[in-house]
């Protein structure tokens, strides 16, 4: 892998409207039964403007932003040896349908352990007036194989 | 009913749940997240790959980890902070599927934010797939 990825911010991505739908159905894949991620009827009456995102609905945000590290020319990461080791979420507030979000990815580390290397990818998500919604971080494992002499050149 | 700040002790048990799972849960989340990872759905690539079955998406099982919590705490809002390791792949069987169990105890409490963390047993197959899992929710 590319040591100077380290510290690299990617231009921010977006916007992405939160559409209603995508909402409703990303909590049903997640198994969600909560009326506020399902009914909008529901969510307004709890006071919320649409459906609230399920917890780890940032994903859909983040991996576009990850898509997007792993295409620039210069990482010398080979795709197949990539594992998502570690995800977390921390919310200022949470996404609602109708949001207009942008994200932008920082890479925070990049570091060696046990042989593999571990890439820590720290995204903001911001709503349209610029005040922060999300941060999504990833740590992404690299993993040593026979060639990855080869695969760092 | 929102669970109450002052009324929880750490040890705790909040939330279980289990989520049984067929190829069929790993098609409806790849379509919703994006993540068309073939080793998701096609058992001739995941063999190719030398895993040892089609294996649900890690975003999956995180995903549906936290929804015990989120039924508890009321409203999905209330999680503030959310994280898990990926530790061992749940591999699901074209026929039985995959049984994934959470269970969701207190692990501390902070009383000046009042926001509790809450940690996630995650087990498939009596092996835990998801390590330091834990969200910490806001409450009144």
């Amino acid at each position: 892998m590319n040591p100077e990825l380290a510290g690299r911010v990617l231009p921010p991505r977006g916007p992405y409207l939160v559409g209603r739908e995508k909402v409703r159905e990303f909590s049903r894949a997640v198994f969600a039964t909560d009326p506020l991620s399902l009914e909008p009827g529901a969510a307004r009456a709890a006071g919320y403007a649409d459906v609230v995102a399920a917890p780890t609905f940032a994903i859909v945000i983040q991996q576009s932003c990850l898509d997007a590290l792993l295409a620039e020319p210069d990482t010398g990461i080979d795709l197949a040896r990539v594992l998502h080791g570690e995800q977390r979420f921390h919310y200022a507030r949470p996404v609602v349908a109708g949001d207009l979000l942008t994200a932008r990815l920082t890479v925070t580390t990049v570091r060696a352990l046990a042989g593999n290397t571990m890439l820590t990818a720290e995204t903001r998500i911001d709503d349209e007036r610029g005040a922060e919604v999300a941060t999504a971080t990833s740590v992404l494992v690299v993993q040593a194989g026979d060639d990855a002499g080869e695969a760092a050149r | 009913m929102t669970p109450e700040f002052d009324t929880l002790r750490p040890g705790d048990v909040v939330a279980e749940r289990e989520f049984p799972l067929t190829r069929e849960s790993l098609v409806r989340y790849a379509g919703a997240s994006g993540d068309f990872n073939p080793i998701h759905y096609r058992d001739d690539v995941a063999a190719r790959m030398g895993l040892p079955g089609v294996l649900a998406q890690g975003m999956l099982t995180m995903g549906l980890a936290v929804q015990p919590v989120v039924d508890w705490a009321g409203d999905p809002a209330r999680i503030v902070d959310y994280g898990v390791r990926f530790t061992r792949p749940v591999v699901v069987d074209p026929e039985a599927g995959a049984l994934v169990a959470v269970t969701a105890t207190v692990g501390a409490l902070d009383p000046e934010s009042r926001v509790a963390r809450i940690d996630l047993a995650v087990t498939c197959a009596g092996s835990r797939v998801l390590g330091k899992a834990q969200a910490f929710v806001r409450l009144p």
